[in-house]
């Protein structure tokens, strides 16, 4: 029972996490704070991918620590694949983290249009002046 | 509403906490994502692309296409702040 | 709209930090083969280094140091050498964005002509997420209202 809790709890801390950006999207009414909920939620998704790719048993950051010969065919020595953490979720959250800032730009500059508009960001407010 | 949202959201974090049930371990080095593609990344990197960094090499090599596509996207954000936003103040006339 | 402030601290911290924040960027992106770095991180660098140009001499001389029009023109060229790269790979009769074709051009062997291929991409990366940044700072802080020179 210890041993399931202990390699499980960090999917539990991402999920709790995830489920507090859930609940600022769905439950605010302020627009901003709905933004603010998204962005938490993108946090967690961001630090899921990133648990995934670890490995136990000393495996490092995914960069060669002894690159010697630079791509000699085959007289290089084999590379341990133990030796180092999966590199492809680092590269998947890299470009997720710009493309968050973003959107993140877009989404605040819909919210200044909004409220030139309306003169408000409560979600209710809004919906009545548009009827 | 705040009651019901509430309950959504616990039913929710429920259903995904039941799901990580059949997740592989943390730090599992035979779990299934460790063991696809990424072990071509770590041994190749060197031999094929000259370069150490297998991040880098992933990033702009493997999949460049999918770099391609987020770098249009970024493209296209700061495009559309310029057309919601930017408003210049009219010249005199002349 | 943002405005000077005569804070002598703050001019002086910020003339003194912006030229290494603005070399530091760069080796972050030149030197993305073999350490932490690439594109990505030093185009965000090098847009935090404008924009703290923005926050502390104001937009009216920020004006002439990098101006709007020229980070709209910067954010497609960095695309323009993204997709450019890609379309040289084409027409040495290698696929799309397939960077060990460019070993005949470059004179290099396959291995390094993907590397420099890399680089390139890298370069231009970092171009498109520099003047994306700065110029959505610039748009969400002024609210869009740009001044326009008065006197025609």
């Amino acid at each position: 029972m210890l041993e399931f809790i202990v390699s499980k709890y960090n999917f539990w801390i991402y999920i709790i996490l995830m489920m507090i950006g859930f609940y600022a999207m769905i439950a605010k009414r302020n627009l901003v704070k709905k933004i603010i909920g998204m962005n938490i939620f993108q946090t967690a998704i961001i630090l899921f991918f990133i648990s995934t790719a670890y490995k136990t048993g000393g495996a490092t950051l995914p960069i060669l620590l002894d690159p010697h010969g630079h791509g000699h065919g085959a007289a290089e020595s084999a590379v341990a694949v133990s030796q180092y953490i999966n590199p492809l979720p680092h590269v998947l959250m890299l470009t997720a983290i710009v493309v968050m800032v973003a959107t993140l730009g877009v989404a605040l500059a819909i919210v200044i249009m909004i409220y030139r508009k309306y003169g408000t960001l409560n979600e209710d407010e809004i919906i009545k002046a548009m009827k | 509403m705040r009651f019901i949202s509430f309950i959504v959201t616990v039913l929710t974090g429920a259903l995904l906490i039941y799901g990580t049930v059949d997740m592989p371990n943390w730090g599992d080095p035979n779990s299934p994502a460790s063991k696809h593609v990424s072990p071509r990344y770590i041994t190749k990197t060197e031999i094929e692309t000259a370069t150490p960094n297998m991040v880098t090499s992933v990033l702009a090599d493997y999949r460049g296409y999918d770099t391609l596509g987020e770098t249009t996207v970024i493209f296209t954000a700061g495009m559309s702040c310029i057309l919601l936003l930017r408003r210049r103040k009219k010249k005199k006339a002349r | 709209m943002i405005f000077r402030k005569d804070d002598i601290i703050v001019n002086t911290i910020s003339r003194i930090l912006i030229p290494f924040i603005q070399l530091y960027a760069l080796y972050v992106i030149m030197h993305g083969h073999y350490s932490p770095g690439g594109g990505f991180q030093g185009g965000v660098i090098l847009g935090a280094s404008m924009v703290l140009l923005l926050l502390t001499r104001g937009y009216d001389e920020a004006k002439y140091k990098f101006p709007e029009q020229i980070a709209t023109l910067f954010s497609s060229v960095g695309v323009l050498i993204y997709a450019g790269i890609g379309l040289l790979c084409l027409f040495v009769l290698g696929n799309f964005l397939d960077y060990g074709k460019l070993a005949a051009l470059l004179n290099v062997t396959p291995s390094h002509a993907r590397s420099l291929g890399i680089l390139g991409v890298e370069i231009g990366v970092g171009f498109a997420v520099m003047s994306v940044m700065y110029s959505i700072f610039l748009d969400i802080s002024t609210g869009g209202v740009l001044p326009e020179d008065e006197e025609e």
